[in-house]
């Protein structure tokens, strides 16, 4: 039981966080319910994923900073796609563009293992690709959405057989968010794929040593990182019932995120719930300067100071466990 | 698929050869191992050894000669392909990920868990949690770990490279037991290591490399040590005779003295005098205390409780800085702490000389490369590799840990294991550098693993167990037995074995 406290303390610290955060978004606007709920998750939506996204990669020791450039990308070819189809071939439309999502992060491991050029610098240049793709496709925000798709993300959960009145106030957005991660990284972080990631991240050379492939995990990596800048595409797209080619705000915001979820940016360190967890925080932080009308340009400097001094607070916390 | 005869090579490398560039790291190495023999692979740093390692388990391609397994040809393409070829390296340094758990690095390397169970509760470990994360274990848990894990996948060939070298005395004892055991039972082994207790207890056969090229392959008898280091100097690099250390030094100027010295749970009463030019030895076995004492003389940890003096004034060391400023200069027994990797090796040389605030204007490039060039010749550095540290070969790193402090003008070197994991020729140049430093007015206390090391390079000894002086031995009455039952607690006066 400590044990298990001891490993995933930094989620469980964030998990609180967001509570208290919560708690007190309601006590400085009362009127906080259903609906700032749902606004607030469909709003973190596109950040959820993009830190999915650079999670994957930061636990293999690599980075990529062509991120919210590949979501543009699965946005404008989801939104392009999908105009004047039909309910069903969007179907079809959704499967398409999470295969683009996972080439382009192949690709983009791939260009890094063969290249041997560091990963920043690879990921650097495919931003600037990545994001003339997106303006090749679609030349300004248009395009058209499912409405089955817009549906997914709206308003809150109901079940069968439930009551509504049990489920309602969890918001859909949160529920796709949580769906898509399970489905995508249980398995592999189950798997040895997953076990890999890890190793590599954690010490190249003994993983090399205890039979792995670097050069094929880390392609791997990248791709799972691709599949999630994908989702985050269609999210867009689904908030908005539009594509959108300028890439958005989401790749410092994903680094942020990750920082504060507790994934060591040297990687093999972490998991996936701290880093969403972390984007919630972040946006409710957001929302609560908002609320209380703060300048929004102390706003950003409020985020920051609250990034380091969360890290700092945690690891002054991790060093004081290990002492004892 | 029929079993070979006993006496077949399992393993056969006929002329291998490896070029770097222009470097050709091996020309003409060849390697026989039978089946349950256990074959020492020997060569000073730079012969070749590591080469050969890393291309027979895959790591590294080779451009010339070929390699039978079980008398086919086998290309051995990644660490993988070595290990279906039934070949099991250990490493110099633990290669478990540091940041998953046991169970996870079992997984990762397919090993089977019962078998790996049964090796760890063999070599010592029977209480080990699986669950436990490989970054918080100390490192001689981690070689044995890395020996178990081998062991589980029940390979033809076991290579160990310097397996030994991080491990304290009884946890040694254990690893040869089970390594003969298996050479009994028809495993083949290959066996590097620096040690030659070690070699001729447990070894059948001895082969030499030098210069890149097989030069012996002997089988071990008594007295064989002096051939074989022949053959590793090779013709023309006399072996310096063993030094006979000078007697203790009468009343000079006493430089650094502890009393009562204690830190953290491990170091609990320490006390010693170390006076001008004199090498002080300290031997302990593993985490008896003497990480500790180190950090302390070197300003990195705080004393709980006992004084140290340096020139006979009380001191507190509240960073490494106020240590130097004292003149106690520490060299640490990892490498990698010491140097910078990436950085030439004048660079590495010339930066405690640099190190002060006031020195951040404009460096004296003259007077520094004077002073660089002078501890370069001094300790016989390879500049060949100068400029990158990280190139040179583990022997030169060390010396170039030394050369620092040296080309700084030294008063009192702290020095913590200098010599793990190097070879014959660089461990007598750094004995004879610590004697010239000792001789010309330094005092140096010298932590080492290895008893040995006490006649070799020091004038006394004092041994630490649990955490206190237990023995002070004068270095002409320091024969191993002695030290090792003083480093078990056993003194003389004490407790009867």
């Amino acid at each position: 039981m400590t044990r298990l406290l001891q490993k995933n303390g930094w989620t469980l610290g964030l998990a609180l966080l967001f509570a208290a955060l919560l708690v007190f978004t309601k006590v400085i606007q009362p009127g906080f319910g259903l609906s700032g709920l749902d606004s607030l998750a469909r709003a973190a939506l596109p950040f959820a994923f993009a830190t999915a996204a650079m999670t994957v990669v930061v636990l293999a020791g690599g980075i990529d900073l062509s991120v919210a450039s590949m979501m543009a990308v699965a946005s404008v070819t989801g939104a392009r796609l999908m105009e004047g189809a039909t309910e069903a071939e969007s179907v079809w439309i959704v499967g398409f563009v999470l295969l683009v999502g996972l080439a382009m992060g192949a690709l983009n491991g791939a260009l890094i293992v063969l290249t041997k050029v560091p990963d920043i610098v690879v990921t650097l240049s495919m931003l600037f690709v990545w994001e003339g793709v997106a303006l090749l496709i679609l030349q300004g925000p248009e395009g058209a959405c499912a409405v089955w798709l817009t549906e997914l993300i709206k308003g809150g959960l109901t079940l069968p057989l439930i009551p509504a009145a049990l489920t309602v106030w969890f918001p859909k957005a949160a529920v796709l968010v949580i769906v898509v991660v399970a489905l995508v990284w249980v398995p592999v972080r189950r798997s040895k794929l997953g076990l890999s990631i890890y190793a590599i991240g954690s010490d190249p050379l003994a993983a090399f040593r205890s039979g792995i492939s670097l050069g094929r995990t880390r392609i791997a990596a990248y791709a799972i990182a691709g599949l999630f800048a994908a989702f985050g595409g269609l999210a867009l797209t689904m908030s908005t019932g539009i594509g959108e080619p300028i890439p958005g705000p989401y790749l410092m915001a994903s680094v942020a995120a990750v920082v504060l979820g507790g994934v060591a940016l040297t990687g093999g360190k972490g998991g996936l719930v701290g880093p969403i967890l972390a984007v919630f925080i972040l946006r409710l932080v957001r929302l609560d300067l908002t609320l209380m009308s703060v300048d929004p340009n102390v706003t950003t400097i409020v985020e920051g100071t609250i990034m380091v001094v969360v890290v700092m607070f945690g690891g002054i916390l991790a060093v004081r466990g290990r002492k004892r | 698929m029929t079993d070979p005869a006993p006496n077949t090579a399992i393993l056969d490398a006929k002329g291998v050869a490896k070029r770097f560039g222009a470097v050709a790291a091996l020309k003409d190495a060849s390697l026989q191992v039978a089946r349950g023999e256990i074959v020492a692979l020997m060569g000073a740093n730079g012969a070749g050894k590591s080469t050969l390692v890393k291309i027979l388990t895959g790591a590294l391609s080779h451009d010339g000669g070929q390699i039978l397994i079980k008398g086919q040809v086998r290309r051995i393409g990644s660490p993988l392909a070595a290990r279906r070829a039934g070949l099991v390296p250990v490493y110099q340094e633990p290669s478990l990920i540091p940041d998953l758990d046991v169970t996870d690095n079992l997984r990762l390397g397919d090993t089977p868990v019962e078998p790996f169970r049964h090796w760890c509760a063999e070599l010592g470990l029977a209480d080990l949690s699986l669950d436990a994360m490989i970054g918080d274990l100390p490192l001689a848990s981690l070689r044995i770990l890395d020996l178990a894990r081998a062991l589980a996948m029940e390979p033809d060939v076991l290579l160990l490279d310097e397996m030994t070298a991080a491990l304290p005395a009884d946890l040694v004892d254990r690893v040869l037991r089970v390594v003969r055991a298996q050479a009994d039972a028809g495993r083949s082994v290959i066996y590097i290591s620096h040690r030659f207790t070690e070699i001729s207890r447990l070894c059948d056969r001895a082969t030499v490399l030098r210069d890149g090229v097989t030069v012996g392959d002997l089988a071990i008898e008594p007295g064989i040590e002096e051939r074989i280091v022949d053959l590793m100097l090779g013709e023309g690099t006399a072996a310096s005779a063993v030094r006979a250390p000078k007697p203790a030094p009468k009343s000079t100027a006493l430089r650094l003295s502890a009393k009562g010295l204690a830190a953290g749970s491990k170091l609990t009463d320490v006390s010693f005098e170390l006076h001008q030019g004199e090498v002080l030895g300290v031997v302990a076995l593993e985490g008896q205390g003497q990480d500790e004492l180190f950090d302390v003389l070197a300003g990195a940890r705080r004393a709980t409780r006992g004084e140290v003096r340096v020139n006979g004034t009380a001191v507190q060391f509240a960073h490494p800085a106020d240590a130097i400023a004292q003149g106690l200069t520490f060299v640490p027994g990892d490498r990698a702490h010491a140097l910078l990797m990436q950085r030439s090796v004048r660079e590495n040389i010339a930066l405690p000389l640099l190190a002060r605030l006031s020195n951040w204007g404009p460096i004296p490039m003259q007077a520094e490369a004077a002073r660089v060039g002078a501890a370069i010749d001094r300790l016989q550095i390879d500049t060949r590799a100068q400029g990158e540290v990280r190139r040179l070969s583990g022997g030169n790193q060390q010396k170039v840990t030394i050369a620092r402090w040296v080309a700084k003008g030294v008063e009192t070197l702290l020095l913590f294991d200098p010599t793990r994991g190097i070879d014959v020729r660089t461990k007598r140049q750094i004995y004879d550098l610590v004697r010239d430093l000792a001789d010309q007015g330094a005092a140096v206390l010298y932590y080492t693993s290895e008893l040995a090391e006490i006649r070799l390079a020091c004038d006394r000894a004092v041994v630490i167990f649990g955490g206190r002086v237990v023995d002070r031995i004068e270095a002409a009455d320091a024969d191993d037995a002695r030290l090792m039952r003083a480093a078990y607690g056993l003194t003389a006066q004490g407790v009867p074995a």
